[in-house]
């Protein structure tokens, strides 16, 4: 294999990821003898534009980035990763997990004045979240009706129990409050307050230039005391990687989330003094490199081929050598960040062993041919990022260690999603799998049997075990986070010795932001959080 | 009036052009795997099958081609470039948004590269195979060899990040509200680094055109007459060579409205401008078909605009051709 000379190339890239992990700083670090500021302007990187701007109907960075600030949730996760009650105050379950009563906080008011009530909450979850949200119409799918005895109480009523715990957890994604007298007349999705929103957020919309930028001012009624400290943020478009850096860098950023610039900037800009590049404040978007197999192919339904493809991989030599200090070793669906299920690295895994691959192959029935060939596959990459481009043509060179011929095919998102989850027309494809705070919202579905033709990010793979299914639908009802926790373990042994979906690397998105950023990274979901605390010191 | 005819002739020969363009993107597009629903979904990072099958009935996809087609031509008769998927407007107004900065920023790296490529191609040829020659030339060839998002990138890192002379990128100032003239010049800072990216590219075409044309037109007979009946060098050149010098870079100016359409797409990335090959783009990654096809029939229609205005030129230089002919 041609590793040895891409080593060299990549040696000034491992020397300044060393760099950045003695430059990253702690957020955490108390500022105390500083006493907060007013005022100040926060200018955001926007990469990629959005159709719309509501977080009630859609679940995504890119839109959480914007209106996470101006819209609330009902509760979002706090330093330590617990829930913690915004709109709602407090919340119970009954003891057969059928219904979860929210307690809201009363006074608060929407930006054009009205009064946030239950009612608002009952119309979200029925209309929104029911029916249009990603994840949120499979969280929901029990969901039978959202009652208000008073204006400051709502309770959901489930046909089968839901656990509370799982419930908390998505809430902070999938539990923004859109206001019922701005939406219950004509088409929600066509609303045009989904691109002018409205909330009870510290941040008010102002003005969106579409392909320009996006400004929200500081809400003068918010009602959290003495907050918020900004006066304005505005989102600014760019698409190219290198000029976001660039304005950064000439500071008319003040902050890039979401691993939104080149890995070779963040890394470079982690040794400026006048910037923060950290891995903190996004544990709570995880994600995974997955290599997916189609079953289709014969030579995949073999266990022992799927099993020598993921040994034939030297993992740690790729994060070391192209991700530095923002991967680590996966070790299958369920990322350490995830304190609250990560079973451990006990589960079965497959480190590097060209022999074993081989050995395994042979076994199989696939001896090596002429020149050492055994079979082609047809590997399609997601274009969602650089590393992902990278990882396949690491796959393509290990395969080839071991006599498998990888065919790469790229193509752009759409093209990608229609190949691989309702065409089939891949080998094998590899993503990111995204972890959303608890396996039921989006982890499971990827192992599930039974997910319709075309859903992206499901399993489509022509795969399908008994034990496992079984396994995702009793943690999906179990009301103990003990016994939950234990069966999501099993979950991860099933299928890491099934290997239907290997995810052998663990990523945290990246931020990069001003050093004078106060009270930023302080929370799992930073980035999608309010900011209601955020402030600029001189 | 005579103009008016002229140009409605034109244009209606260009209809049949225009409508097989449109076609041919059309069916190009139904090549790439994937409709603007799964790009979405690809945005919106998952969603389940039955919001997918409302949406695509929403978008008019769950058709067939041969409907979907007839379906936007017969709306393009009626002029009704229809509704963008992506911006949930119609496509007539998001083009019309960003129409203004593409022209803007086209129309100044043209005349930029048009007013020093001849410069400094009347300068060469006037110094042909000495220094002067030698340095333009082969300043010439490094703007044509340097990659336009490069140029770009390394103007920014200089002029923005270094010396701060200039903003790094967008179209306007946001912060601060500016009217009258205080905007145009707003604007025109934020217009320079992207035109001079640009233009500097076509500068080093218009230079050696004009280079090559005049050192033509020096030799012919009537320049020797005209030196003969003894005419100063600047008469000569100003008078007699360089009027006809000129036709070929108006030529080339028709030839490449076209290009500096498709061209903008990195120079408008990299300043973060809200122009039309940006959207072009999006529109592609987004498979939004009708704001695609829109932006397509709106550069068709500039084409032909721009090259009938270069035929009107063409006969005011040489009053032997005639616009009509």
């Amino acid at each position: 294999m041609d590793l040895t000379r891409l080593e060299i190339n990549r040696r000034t890239a491992l020397l300044t990821s060393a760099a950045i992990a003695a430059n990253v700083i702690n957020p955490m670090r108390a500022f105390a003898q500083e006493a907060p500021k007013k005022g100040g302007v926060f200018n955001v990187h926007y990469g990629a534009e959005q159709r719309q701007l509501n977080p009630s109907i859609q679940a995504s960075t890119g839109v959480y980035i914007i209106s996470g600030k101006i819209q609330e949730s009902l509760v979002d996760l706090d330093a330590d990763g617990k829930p913690v009650g915004v709109l709602a105050e407090s919340w119970e379950s009954s003891p057969d997990g059928k219904t979860i009563t929210f307690k809201l906080r009363k006074g608060i008011t929407w930006h054009d004045g009205k009064p946030f009530t239950s009612a608002d909450v009952a119309f979200t979850a029925m209309n929104m979240w029911k029916k249009i949200l990603n994840y949120g119409s499979t969280l929901q799918l029990f969901l039978t009706a959202v009652d208000t005895p008073d204006p400051q109480t709502a309770v959901f009523r489930y046909e089968r129990p839901m656990p509370l715990n799982l419930l908390l957890r998505a809430l902070p994604d999938l539990g923004y409050i859109s206001a019922k007298h701005l939406y219950e007349s004509g088409d929600i999705r066509q609303n045009p307050v989904n691109l002018a929103p409205i909330g009870t957020g510290p941040f008010k919309f102002v003005k969106y230039e579409r392909g320009q930028y996006i400004i929200a001012d500081r809400n003068a009624d918010y009602w959290r005391p003495n907050a918020p400290y900004l006066d304005r943020i505005v989102w600014k478009v760019i698409t190219d990687r290198s000029a976001a850096a660039a304005q950064l860098e000439a500071g008319e950023l003040q902050y890039a989330p979401f691993s939104s610039l080149t890995i070779s900037d963040m890394a470079r800009l982690g040794k400026d003094k006048r910037f923060i590049v950290t891995t903190k404040g996004n544990e709570g978007n995880a994600r995974t490199n997955t290599i997916e197999f189609n079953f289709r192919r014969k030579e995949l339904s073999d266990i022992r081929v799927r099993r020598a493809i993921a040994h034939a991989i030297d993992v740690p030599f790729f994060i070391d050598n192209f991700l530095g200090d923002f991967a680590k070793l996966g070790t299958g669906p369920i990322p350490s960040t995830s304190t609250d299920f990560y079973p451990g690295a006990g589960t079965p895994q497959y480190p590097f062993d060209k022999a074993k691959a081989a050995a395994l192959l042979d076994e199989a029935g696939y001896k090596a041919g002429a020149g050492g060939a055994r079979f082609s596959l047809k590997l399609l990459p997601a274009p969602w990022g650089e590393d992902i481009s990278l990882w396949s043509t690491f796959i393509q060179q290990s395969l080839k260690d071991v006599g498998i011929t990888v065919d790469i095919v790229r193509n752009d998102g759409g093209g990608f999603l229609k190949q691989v989850y309702d065409e089939h027309a891949f080998d094998l494809a590899t993503g990111w799998h995204q972890y959303r705070n608890d396996p039921a919202v989006s982890t499971t579905v990827w192992y599930r049997s039974g997910q319709p033709k075309g859903a992206p990010w499901t399993n489509q793979w022509d795969w399908e075990d008994k034990q496992v299914d079984q396994t995702i639908d009793n943690a999906l009802t179990e009301l103990d986070p003990t016994k939950r926790k234990a069966l999501y373990a099993d979950f991860v042994k099933e299928v890491n010795t099934e290997l239907p979906v290997w995810m052998p690397i663990e990523q945290i998105f990246v931020t990069v932001i001003t050093a004078k950023a106060r009270n930023h990274s302080i929370t799992p979901r930073w980035g999608s959080s309010s900011w209601h605390d955020l402030w600029l010191s001189a | 009036m005579r103009i008016i005819g002229l140009a409605g002739r034109r244009l209606a020969a260009s209809i049949p052009t225009l409508f097989l363009i449109l076609i041919g993107v059309f069916l190009l597009l139904q090549l790439a795997p994937g409709d603007t629903v799964d790009a979405l979904m690809a945005q919106m990072g998952g969603g389940d099958a039955a919001t997918a099958r409302e949406l695509r009935k929403f978008y008019g996809l769950d058709l067939s081609i041969p409907a979907q087609l007839a379906n936007y031509l017969w709306h393009l008769v009626r002029l009704d470039l229809g509704f963008s998927s992506i911006y949930g407007k119609p496509v007539a107004t998001v083009i019309m948004e960003r129409l203004p900065p593409t022209i803007l920023l086209m129309t100044a790296s043209l005349s930029f590269a048009f007013f020093f490529g001849l410069v400094f191609g009347v300068i060469a040829s006037r110094a042909v195979n000495k220094w002067p020659d030698t340095l333009i030339s082969t300043l010439g060839l490094v703007f044509y060899a340097t990659p336009s998002f490069w140029f770009g990138l390394m103007a920014i890192v200089v002029f923005s990040i270094y010396l701060q002379w200039l903003p790094a990128g967008g179209f306007e100032d946001i912060g601060e509200v500016r009217t009258g003239i205080f905007r145009v010049i707003d604007i025109a800072r934020h217009l320079i680094l992207p035109t001079l990216t640009l233009g500097l590219i076509f500068l080093a075409i218009y230079l050696r055109i004009m280079r090559a044309s005049m050192l033509e037109v020096l030799n012919l007979d009537y320049v020797r007459t005209a030196r003969a009946k003894g005419l100063d060098e600047t008469r000569v050149v100003m008078g007699h060579v360089l009027r006809n010098a000129l036709l070929p870079m108006v030529t080339l100016i028709g030839l490449q409205a076209g290009t500096m359409l498709g061209g903008s797409v990195v120079v408008e990335s990299v300043f973060s401008l809200p122009g039309l090959g940006r959207l072009a783009y999006e529109s592609v990654i987004q498979r939004d078909l009708n704001t695609l096809l829109g932006i397509v029939f709106v550069s068709a229609l500039l084409v032909v605009v721009v090259n009938f205005v270069v035929d009107l030129l063409y006969a005011r230089l040489d009053p032997r051709i005639s616009a009509e002919g």
